[in-house]
């Protein structure tokens, strides 16, 4: 790889994020669509750059070559949904029992 | 091991020196790795603090909301300010990785830098701003988590810039060795990942905030 | 007791009246630390050890050296923890319709101290020095990956500790329990600095584990002896492996916990406040998303020691090496989808109830697994019963007692009925005594001969193993009755004349449990008096499979002259059966080793001072605590000499040495294992 790929890849990565950023922002304030739309466009765009920012900035791709970082992502982000989701599950249904 | 028809096989998340330092490649194996999982046991801490503010959203015990307290024109200024950091340390790291000019390493990172510092002035004034309205984290459970929330990414930032200015140091006095260049690996991927940490704060907190 | 807003800039809320004179017990207890304290000061003096000390032990980043550190700092604080309980147990036992000889605030900081030094700096330290110690041997490496953070995790964890023994003298601790559930230790309660204790003791044990995790994960992924797969790997390493990265994912919701409650403490906000918006099931569900990995955290390094004591005592292989990694693995996973049976009381729907106790009762089935692996790992194997052997025995029969009691829990309408009775405190006794303490002592009595390079007595090991075991029945089993009768648990009197006889035999039973340390220890003195006797120089007592045995005992400091190279399963085993166990190499290469490092120290004396100074509200020492340590953080960064490189004639003739050890010895039978004629050579046996 020379510097011309990995720089394009920087450039490439810089501009995807720009856009989806925009658009994330952009919808907070265009008001033609129902907010409920909007709200999951936007939460799109987060895991979209995201996956930007890892595949662009952080260079983790699904190559064979380095799997023990991408096996701790994969098992990172599976926990952290374990917690996050079990967390907001109970507390939102006590909040609910507790109206 | 170089071998110039077969690639050189990626070790470790982020930058990697094989093709211009098969030497540091091979030591940086262990340390970015190291450095990658602190990163994921630190982004377990994150998520759980985006969970408690999650469900604190709505304890405003009366006090003002986010779509009272927040704005989109300092949110934006400061996405955008970290994003271009984010773009000079990749240049940084190109930088380190085929130039291997000190000078040049240097000035990016200074530029780096100065960005990550304006990032933490925005964010000073923003929360100026909101204690001179009376929304101190003493308010209410959501005053209490958002501002837990921004700052403990804010101190990730502002440990984030004094490792740049260590490493800045650390390029006069040392040059590019090999222990400078796996530091500026962990840097690196420290740097680009407080980065996602922040799409995450702009997005739940801020743009839905508002939304 | 002086008035809450009493501050001085120097010495914050400090005041001699923190020196705990109203009460006997607590004055016995402070001149005790401060005796101990003075004395081993006085002690190093008189024997000039001082230099020894800090540069062969404090400042070494030797994972031997370190896992030994951890393993005597988690037997002093299990001395202190021991004592409370049976002082907990005593009071119990006199206060039925009677107020009994502590007061209910002395009462409360008892089981508050047990409980977290119990947990939190008597079996992690314990499980983390033995994984220091054994597994960069197990797995072929000569250290850890990052051994400078091995130090700065030990003296973290000390300086935790260090905290909680200050506490005995400047008083008081926490009253609320292990679990510090607010809103009793928010600051509107428990305006005191107890509390403050509490919570930086145990973050600083946290923020340790963290880094041990990370150390550990990238030693066993990374440091491997060439050849060495995964699937490859002994049991112990396994389960370490499994630990570890149990240990960087449920360590952050505890340290989130405890600096949410700290930040509503000491800053006013509102996380877990009955007022403004705050929300304590927040704490309660994060402790315990933390809490119940936590379990497993301990359990599972014990699972490992287990699994190397059944197969080496019996002579044989594990019986389904697969299965038990697999139900390992399957055990750690789970283990993070379980936390709510800690809560089911609080009050969310049924439905949630019922998928946390499904996945609750689901763990019993790798566990399951388990005990028939190591029943079968026995079975017509060449059993001896060794001390080791005899814990994991005990241990395979308690064990399954407290899991099915765990079984019974998990069942939310049953747990309702003896949620917070001493059926509960039965029930995590009894599956953590035998299942990870015990592990714990099993591996100390087996691994010891490697680490000292000679034996400890028998007879002492089999005498400590009655007293524990029979002293936990006795004072354990009482306990799941009081449970079903309704008696409360932390309660410092209750009135039901029903209760005492119950109580009384718990408290016999834990002066048997207390018999059972005193053995352990006279088992370690006469050990070291005896021990030229029981010299294992050679380095394999027990006819080891796996390659920490097949280094001289104690292992040299770079642990392999040459690096194995691992075809298989058992390496050690492999190489005795081939004939070439121990090789003799013709040259050597130099090898590079890491300096000594006073990084870790400085770290943990100025954390220990931080927290000291936020306990206290103690500013300017917080402040110079935290300076210190990022300055010698960036200090040490630019160190460029941080290596050493012993030489080919050092390590020559150290190996010299050794061989002609091994020339010397006679092999034995397994036999003849616990007499001097064992010098740590084994006879092979196919
Ligand atoms: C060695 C013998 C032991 C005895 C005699 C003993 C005894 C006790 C007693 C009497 C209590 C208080 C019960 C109550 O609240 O009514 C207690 C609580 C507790 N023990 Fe132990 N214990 C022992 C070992 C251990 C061990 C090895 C651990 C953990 C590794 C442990 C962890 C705890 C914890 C976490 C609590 C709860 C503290 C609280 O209520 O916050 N104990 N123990
Ligand atoms: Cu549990």
């Amino acid at each position: 790889m020379n510097l011309g790929r990995e720089l394009r890849k920087y450039v490439i990565g810089m501009v995807m994020a720009l856009t989806l950023t925009g658009i994330a922002f952009a919808l907070t304030i265009w008001n033609y669509w129902p907010v409920r739309t909007r709200f999951i466009i936007i939460i799109a765009c987060a895991i979209l750059q995201l996956l930007v920012h890892f595949r662009y900035f952080l260079h983790i791709d699904l190559e064979k070559s380095h799997r023990d970082d991408l096996q701790l992502i994969l098992f990172s982000a599976f926990i952290i949904a374990l917690m996050v989701g079990g967390m907001l599950w109970v507390i939102f249904n006590l909040n609910m029992r507790m109206m | 091991m170089t071998n110039s028809t077969t690639p050189l096989p990626r070790l470790y998340p982020g930058m990697n020196l094989g093709e211009t330092d098969p030497d540091t490649h091979e030591a940086a194996e262990e340390l970015v790795f190291g450095f990658w999982v602190f990163l994921m046991s630190d982004a377990v801490l994150f998520a759980l603090l985006f969970a408690v503010y999650e469900t604190m959203v709505n304890s405003t015990a009366g006090g003002p909301g986010a779509a009272q307290l927040f704005h989109l024109k300092p949110t934006l200024i400061e996405t955008l300010v970290l994003l271009a950091s984010s773009f000079t340390f990749g240049m940084a790291s190109l930088i380190m990785k085929f130039k291997q000019h000190v000078v040049l390493l240097q000035i990016a990172l200074i530029g780096t830098l100065i960005l990550g510092v304006s990032f933490l002035g925005f964010e000073i004034s923003d929360f100026a701003k909101l204690t001179r309205q009376g929304a101190v984290p003493q308010l209410s459970g959501f005053l209490s988590s958002f501002y837990v929330l921004v700052s403990t990414h804010f101190l990730h930032v502002l440990s984030g810039c004094i490792w740049i200015l260590v490493m800045l140091i650390q390029l006069s006095v040392f040059g590019l060795d090999e222990t400078v260049k796996t530091r500026l690996l962990r840097l690196g991927i420290f740097w680009h990942f407080l980065d996602i940490v922040w799409i995450f704060i702009f997005t739940f907190v801020y743009l839905l905030g508002l939304l | 007791m002086i008035s809450n807003s009493y501050w001085n800039p120097w010495f914050g809320k400090l005041t001699l009246n923190a020196i705990p004179t109203d009460s006997l017990v607590a004055m016995g207890a402070a001149s005790i630390a401060v005796l101990g304290a003075v004395g081993t000061i006085v002690l190093i003096t008189v024997f000039g050890k001082w230099r020894y000390l800090w540069s062969e032990w404090a400042t070494s980043v030797d994972h031997k050296r370190i896992g030994i550190m951890y393993v005597v700092l988690s037997l002093v604080m299990l001395s202190r923890a021991v004592i409370e309980a049976i002082v907990i147990r005593l009071q119990q036992a006199v206060s039925v319709n009677h107020s009994g000889f502590l007061a209910p605030e002395h009462f409360g900081q008892l089981f508050t101290t047990h409980g977290t030094i119990m947990i939190f700096f008597m079996i992690m330290p314990f499980l983390t020095g033995l994984i220091n110690y054994v597994v960069p041997l197990q797995i072929g490496a000569r250290d850890v990956a990052f051994p400078v953070l091995n130090s700065i995790s030990l003296f973290l964890t000390a300086a935790g500790a260090f905290l909680i023994m200050a506490s005995l003298v400047l008083a008081p601790f926490s009253t609320g329990g292990w679990t510090g559930y607010p809103p009793f230790t928010g600051i509107e309660f428990n305006p005191g600095v107890g509390v403050n204790y509490w919570i930086w003791s145990v973050s600083l044990a946290s923020i340790g584990s963290t880094l041990t995790g990370i150390n550990l994960i990238v030693t066993i992924y990374k440091k491997r002896a060439p050849g060495m797969r995964l699937m490859f790997m002994p049991l112990f390493t396994w389960t370490s492996l499994c630990v570890a990265i149990m240990m960087i994912f449920a360590m952050p919701p505890l340290t989130v916990a405890t600096a949410l409650l700290a930040l509503d403490r000491y800053l006013g906000m509102h996380f877990f406040t009955s007022g403004a918006g705050g929300n304590m099931m927040n704490y309660i569900n994060l402790f315990w998303e933390f809490g119940h990995p936590e379990v497993y955290i301990i359990v599972l390094p014990a699972f490992g020691v287990f699994s190397e004591v059944f197969a080496t005592f019996s002579a044989k292989a594990l019986y389904g090496y697969t299965s038990l990694i697999v139900a390992t693995m399957a055990i750690a996973v789970l283990s993070f989808t379980v936390w709510v049976h800690h809560f089911f009381t609080m009050g969310q729907s049924a439905n949630i109830n019922a998928a946390f106790g499904i996945a609750t009762m689901l763990i019993g089935i790798p566990t399951g697994v388990k005990i028939y692996d190591w029943m079968l790992t026995m079975y017509r194997g060449r059993v001896r019963f060794t001390s080791p052997l005899l814990w994991a025995i005990a241990f395979l029969v308690t064990f399954v007692i407290g899991g099915l009691t765990g079984i019974l829990l998990s069942v939310p309408p049953i747990d309702f009925m003896v949620h917070n009775t001493t059926f509960l405190i039965a029930h995590f006794h009894n599956v953590i005594i035998p299942g990870s303490l015990f592990g714990m002592i099993a591996g100390y009595q087996y691994w010891f001969p490697k680490a000292f390079g000679y034996r400890l007595d028998e007879r002492w090991g089999r005498i400590a193993f009655v007293c524990w075991t029979a002293g936990f029945y006795l004072a354990f089993m009482p306990l799941y009755v009081l449970g079903l009768k309704g008696m409360p648990r932390r309660s410092v009197e209750t009135f039901q004349s029903s209760f005492e006889p119950w109580l009384l035999v718990a408290a016999v039973g834990s002066l048997l449990i207390a018999g059972g340390l005193i053995s352990l220890g006279i088992q370690l003195y006469v050990s070291i008096r005896q021990r030229d006797r029981a010299r294992v120089a050679a380095g394999d007592p027990w006819d080891g499979r796996n390659l920490e045995w097949s280094t001289s005992a104690p292992p040299p400091e770079y642990n392999f002259a040459v690096l194995p190279h691992i075809e298989g399963r058992y390496p050690f085993y492999q190489m005795k059966k081939l004939g070439h166990a121990y090789p003799q190499q013709k040259t050597y290469q130099p090898i590079k080793m890491p300096k000594n490092s006073g990084l870790g120290p400085t770290i943990g004396v100025a954390s220990a001072a931080l927290c000291f100074g936020l306990v206290w509200y103690i500013w300017w020492l917080a402040i110079v605590g935290t300076a210190v340590i990022i300055a010698a953080i960036i200090v040490r960064s630019f160190n460029r000499n941080t290596m050493r490189v012993i030489s080919v004639e050092d390590i020559e003739h150290t190996e010299a040495r050794w061989h002609a050890i091994l020339a010397a010895a006679v092999p034995v039978s397994r036999d003849q294992e616990n007499v001097p004629a064992n010098v740590g050579l084994a006879e092979f046996m196919s």
